[in-house]
């Protein structure tokens, strides 16, 4: 079903810290059952094209929330203002990260309709931070759309205050979803392979889809990256196994 | 791809942004998506009159190609300079 009548909404909610923060709330209207999916938007921030992939989770009949994970350094700027402040300023702390994330959960699970099912997806540094929220957090589901420096290490001058998680990822309760392009250097095939392998080492279960002609960020309608035929295959790999992990 | 690697440093300048001229105090350039400019990736320029005031920025998105120019007609404008004034502030 993909024809529900659905809001979407800016609201608070409470993250990292109990502080209030912004975020997109999207869900079907015509529903009394629901799994629950946390957003995390990519690097260039809360911006129109990702509270589109909320919306598209409600009319397919999740609650969506997605956090403004940029929303202390700069609350109510315009996401390319808001991106540029965050990023000049190190980027979005892990533990942050996580209580932002945790918290987000926690208002979609104490819903009304909520089945009690909860899952994350996040695209470029979100599909790095949707990995780690599913080594901290007790999702169902976890969704990595081509996260960079899981597995790798970012170079040692970055400001940015990012290190790999797959440290972490013994403690994965969920199963996870991997979407990534072979054209993308950040992450490379070669990490793919070895977040593939250390996965399966680890016996965690897991279904990676690669997809040649495309690198980086081909879910991006908004950008010259989209790739059509791959976004429409990957959304599908993320219904099936949503359909799988979320539904009670 | 989303390279992460970003330098930022501190200068000091002004630039305009819309009708009126801002202090600019940091930077950061880094070569990632661009918000704007039509390519997959775009060396791109932030300046800051305060980082805790993102109504006070003003972003550039160049081609590497442009960007690179850019980068040698400045360096190329500084190495030209007469004596004394690039120590002037």
């Amino acid at each position: 079903m993909t024809d529900h009548v659905v809001l979407g909404e800016e609201i608070a909610f409470r993250g990292a810290q109990g502080d209030w923060i912004e975020g997109f709330f999207a869900r079907p209207l015509d529903l009394v059952s629901m799994g629950s999916v946390v957003v995390i938007h990519h690097m260039p921030g809360y911006d129109e094209a990702t509270k589109e992939i909320a919306l598209r989770f409600a009319r397919h009949g999740y609650a969506a929330l997605m956090p403004n994970l940029y929303f202390r350094e700069a609350p109510n700027a315009a996401p390319d203002d808001a991106a540029a402040i965050a990023r000049s300023k190190g980027g979005v702390p892990d533990e942050r990260l996580i209580g932002d994330v945790a918290g987000a959960r926690d208002f979609l699970l104490r819903q009304p309709h909520a089945n009690g099912k909860s899952g994350v997806i996040g695209y470029c540094s979100g599909g790095r931070q949707a990995f780690l929220s599913g080594c901290e957090l007790p999702f169902d589901a976890v969704v990595d759309c081509y996260g960079a420096f899981v597995v790798n290490q970012p170079p040692a001058e970055s400001p940015l205050k990012v290190s790999a998680v797959i440290d972490r990822a013994a403690k994965l309760n969920a199963p996870v979803l991997g979407l990534f392009g072979n054209d993308d250097s950040y992450p490379g095939p070669e990490e793919v392979n070895a977040l593939d392998a250390e996965l399966t080492k680890l016996g965690k279960s897991h279904e990676f889809h690669r997809y040649d002609g495309a690198g980086h960020a081909f879910f991006n309608t908004a950008a010259p990256s989209y790739r059509p035929e791959v976004a429409k295959d990957a959304w599908g790999h993320i219904f099936t196994f949503f359909a799988a992990n979320l539904e009670a | 791809m989303c390279t992460y690697t970003t330098s930022t440093l501190s200068l000091l300048g002004n630039a305009k942004s819309g009708q009126s001229w801002e202090r600019v105090k940091t930077a950061s350039v880094y070569l990632d998506h661009p918000v704007a400019f039509p390519a997959t990736h775009s060396l791109n320029i932030d300046l800051f009159a305060d980082q805790d005031d993102p109504k006070r920025t003003a972003a550039l998105e160049l081609s590497p190609r442009s960007a690179k120019a850019l980068a040698e007609a400045i360096l190329a404008m500084i190495a030209e300079a007469p004596d004394g004034l690039i120590d002037e502030g």
